[in-house]
């Protein structure tokens, strides 16, 4: 049996009322009061498509042999890199082993979808054993507009295998249609699209049920047969009178959670599934389909194993996890698509050395330090000789992964001066649990909440843009997890 | 083991430092001759007498460029030997440091020490940008940082180990910079000359949490250097009130502080070894007791009020009540910055170290005008440079020659 082995998901901890849009552009663009219901998932200033993916990934292993992992694939339509393989960064990342294949499946919306059938595909054939599929995006809009409103920000991810497996894969079945209801040109930033009553009624009306009619009827399934009908569609009408068209009752399908997150582009799909399988019991039925120049559609059947998956946080972790903003311009800047004035201290070179960065990856993409077997020391960086003075021992450290030991604040400030796309800078010296300790950036956290002993959680974030020269640098931050009020922190001095 | 450390080897046989500030009239090389003027004169040499010099320049990029070069051409010295050191804010005292280990060895009886630093060609305030002046990689992970909040990273983690509640820690660094600006109001070579009252350092905005722009140094152009000799030497010259050399100490992180796990955030691990080198060095068995003034390294007021606690002078977790009790302000038990600080004379960062060794040698030779402490005995002057987990510390111990 192959199929889904484990599921993860990611959406940014910010969310843009969209009503804020409206009361920031509505004297420009007043139809924008018809869809400023809601809210929407933002990234932040430091987080992408790539650093989304990492994060869905990182929840998709929890609790799995990641270095059983022998294939990773990433989709999108906005991943950093045009050319240096982005799954490869991911993996890097999340400290994959090397000897894996690995592709970045891009160019439609339906990326996600196609990715997921291509991976099935591979494990069923008995080629890999056990495939990691990664969906995420960031689209860019410009201001005031429709979709800026729709779009989300958002990954998810999916183990695919033969053993243990959650939900069975039982087949897809696709259509392509060179349909141009939007398309972005290889050199721009932004989408151009088509008419929505020609989209709605000529594209999704018509493909999405062709291909999921087409899977049920290869399949030898109906609708009654589905417990969970699965599928993106931007218009909330046509959604509904899609299914209906399908033969789908309301109980019956997936919401496209429009009001609380938007449409995540190439992953969305694959979030919606996740959402469908942290509720599906043993044996139900789930029906996916994935629009995007034609569709795909791909059916499972959940298994007792659903059950025994370690737990996760998951869609709905994600989604509770959040903090909403009304700071329209903060949506602006943190996008780059208003440059305010950072003054002549932004100024400083920023070129990468890409000799230093390949020596350095596992420390610097990976978040790998080393432990001295002589002493037992973990420590950041590793080096060639212990940290410990009494120790001291010469190439005495094997490789140790701090990405997911627990740590907690030992000093911070937050940086006015310093130069921050959100100042304050917040950051300060974080150990880790069993021992290992550096100065990292903090993110995703209030500066009044930050407080010595406080827990953190690491995570991997676009530490610099090089705009000069293209290139995005990748490290990991610290994520400040303020406790619940009454509980107690440690003080730092018993932080060992 | 044979080293017999550099207590009463070396001498201060002349001394200069220019006014600190904003200097828009000066790039580093006029700088360097303002001091160089006044150096030659109060030793009574010529140039020609000078046999090596060492340079003291960090910032390079907005100051002089890299080499010694420019300042054997800015100060005519006739193709003698020039060493340019760097380590961060102990630069200056590095560059005093050579010239007094090159009378020492015996290799030459007259050299020069010069520190400099031009930081105001940036286009705006605070330390020049570190830049590419981090290497390959170190930038890569590290924060973007900037100074007020790698120090501040001290304030918080000494709150919170110590219990001390954020106003009374507040309230004891305000005293720290208020006490420091009493002090700059008397030096004309300050940059900062006003004083202010403790209301108004609590009022000021905050730049790194819990710093406050009172809590932070100037950012200052200056430049100050010394000629130094054997005491003899000194002697024969006609040199009365002998300055002399009791003690020069550095210690360098060796990454305990940044990569284990025992160093707690909150003091200067370097500046606590470095003292007690220090400390033998010139034969000070209770530091208390026999300092009688001290010259930090104030860039920020947490640094100078840690920096009481690393020199062994107060109990650890205590400096604040000290700060508190006026036992380091300029008619207290110790005073401490008696010519300002960097918080008030200014900080450019080269020159520091032996801007602080000038006021220790005027005020041990008697000519500190207005500020001049009753006998003072030893002074003790120290730079920090770095961060709190990764520095360089420097220390000297400077007294009267018996």
């Amino acid at each position: 049996m192959s199929g889904i082995t484990a599921y993860g998901a990611y959406i940014p901890r910010l969310r843009l009322n969209r009503l804020a849009i409206y009361q920031a552009m509505g004297w420009f663009a007043p139809a924008l009061i018809m869809v400023a219901q809601g809210e929407r998932s933002m990234c932040n200033f430091d987080e992408d498509s790539l650093t989304m993916a990492v994060a869905a990934a990182r929840d998709c292993l929890t609790g799995m042999d990641k270095r059983a992992v022998d294939a990773a694939y990433l989709c999108s339509t906005t991943l950093p890199f045009a050319d240096r393989q982005n799954a490869g960064i991911m993996t890097t990342a999340l400290n994959l082993r090397d000897d894996i294949l690995t592709a970045d499946i891009t160019s439609s919306q339906r990326a996600g979808t196609t990715g997921l059938i291509a991976a099935l595909d591979a494990v069923r054939a008995g080629s890999r054993k056990q495939v990691l599929l990664t969906a995420t995006d960031k689209r860019l809009t410009k201001p005031a507009y429709f979709y800026e409103m729709w779009f989300g920000d958002g990954a998810a991810s999916l183990l695919l295998g033969d053993e243990d497996v959650i939900a069975e894969f039982l087949g897809s079945y696709s259509v392509t249609h060179d349909f141009v209801d939007h398309y972005r040109g290889a050199d721009r930033h932004y989408d151009y699209m088509w008419e929505e009553r020609w989209v709605r009624e000529e594209g999704y009306a018509k493909f999405i049920p062709q291909a999921v009619q087409g899977l049920l009827k290869k399949l030898d399934l109906t609708m009654q047969d589905v417990g969970k009908l699965v599928f993106p569609c931007l218009f909330k009408a046509e959604h509904r009178t899609i299914a209906k068209g399908l033969g789908a009752a309301p109980t019956q399908v997936m919401d496209t959670m429009h009001d609380i997150c938007g449409e995540t582009g190439a992953a969305h799909p694959l979030l919606m599934l996740t959402a469908a399988l942290e509720t599906a019991k043993p044996g139900e039925l789930i029906v996916v389909a994935g629009f995007g120049q034609g569709c795909d559609a791909l059916a499972f059947r959940v298994t007792e194993n659903i059950t025994k998956l370690p737990p996760r946080r998951g869609f709905q972790g994600s989604i509770a996890d959040k903090r909403t903003t009304d700071n329209y311009m903060k949506f602006l800047k943190f996008r780059d698509l208003i440059q305010p004035e950072m003054g002549i201290r932004a100024e400083a070179p920023t070129q990468t050395a890409m000799t230093a960065l390949w020596r350095n990856r596992r420390m610097l993409t990976g978040l790998v330090g080393g432990k001295c077997r002589s002493c037992e020391t973990p420590q950041f960086p590793k080096q060639d000789y212990c940290v410990n003075p009494a120790c001291c021992a010469y190439q005495s450290q094997d490789d140790y992964e701090f990405a997911d030991v627990p740590a907690q604040i030992l000093s911070f400030t937050g940086d006015l001066l310093a130069v921050s796309v959100d100042p304050p800078a917040v950051y300060g010296t974080v150990q880790f649990a069993g021992g290992g300790r550096f100065l990292a950036d903090f993110t995703d956290c209030d500066a009044q909440e930050v407080r010595v002993g406080l827990p953190v959680k690491m995570a991997f974030r676009r530490r610099f843009t090089d705009n000069e020269r293209g290139f995005a640098g990748y490290f990991w931050k610290a994520i400040p997890q303020p406790q619940p009020a009454g509980a107690e922190v440690a003080a730092g001095k018993e932080v060992k | 083991m044979m080293a017999t450390g550099i207590k009463d080897k070396v001498a201060i046989l002349g001394m200069g430092c220019t006014r600190f500030g904003e200097r828009w009239d000066m790039g580093a090389e006029e700088l360097m001759v303002e001091a160089f003027q006044e150096c030659l004169a109060d030793a009574g040499i010529e140039r020609k007498d000078i046999q090596a010099a060492w340079l003291g320049h960090c910032l390079e990029e907005v100051g002089m460029g890299k080499c010694a070069a420019p300042m054997g051409v800015a100060l005519r010295l006739p193709h003698i030997g020039i060493t340019r050191v760097e380590n961060y804010c102990a630069t200056g005292t590095e560059a005093f440091r050579g010239a007094v280990y090159g009378v020492a060895s015996g290799a030459y009886d007259i050299c020069l020490a010069m520190g400099v630093e031009k930081l105001k060609d940036t286009g705006y305030g605070g330390l020049p940008n570190p830049g590419s002046g981090f290497g390959s990689l170190f930038w890569q992970w590290f924060p973007n940082a900037s100074a007020p909040g790698l120090f501040a990273q001290i304030a918080t983690a000494y709150a919170a180990n110590h219990g001390i509640a954020d106003k009374d820690l507040k309230r004891s660094l305000a005293h720290v910079s208020a006490k420091s600006h009493a002090n700059g109001a008397l030096n004309p070579k300050a940059h900062l000359r006003r004083p202010v009252t403790i209301d108004q350092i609590l009022a000021s905005p905050i730049i790194a949490y819990p710093l406050g722009l009172f809590d932070c140094c100037g950012v200052s152009d200056g430049s100050a250097c010394a000629i130094v000799t054997t005491p003899e030497i000194a002697r024969q010259l006609g040199k009365k009130d002998l300055v002399s050399v009791k003690a020069i100490q550095l210690s360098v992180s060796s990454g305990y502080e940044g990569s284990f796990n025992e160093w707690q955030g909150d003091n200067f691990y370097t500046a606590g070894k470095c003292s007690l080198a220090a400390y033998k060095e010139a034969g000070i068995t209770n530091p208390r007791e026999e300092v009688s003034m001290l010259e930090l390294h104030d860039c920020f007021s947490i640094t100078e009020l840690v920096t009481y606690e690393d020199l062994h002078i107060s109990e650890r977790g205590k400096a604040w009540r000290d700060v508190l009790d006026g036992f380091y302000d300029r008619d207290g038990k110790i005073p401490a910055q008696i010519d300002g600080g960097l918080k008030c004379f200014g900080h450019p960062i080269g020159a520091s170290g032996l801007r602080m060794i000038y006021e220790m040698y005027l005020q041990l030779s008697g000519r500190a005008g207005e500020r001049q402490l009753a006998n003072p005995r030893y002074g003790l002057t120290h730079n920090l440079g770095g961060f709190p987990h990764q520095n360089v510390c420097a220390i000297t111990i400077l007294g009267g020659d018996k």
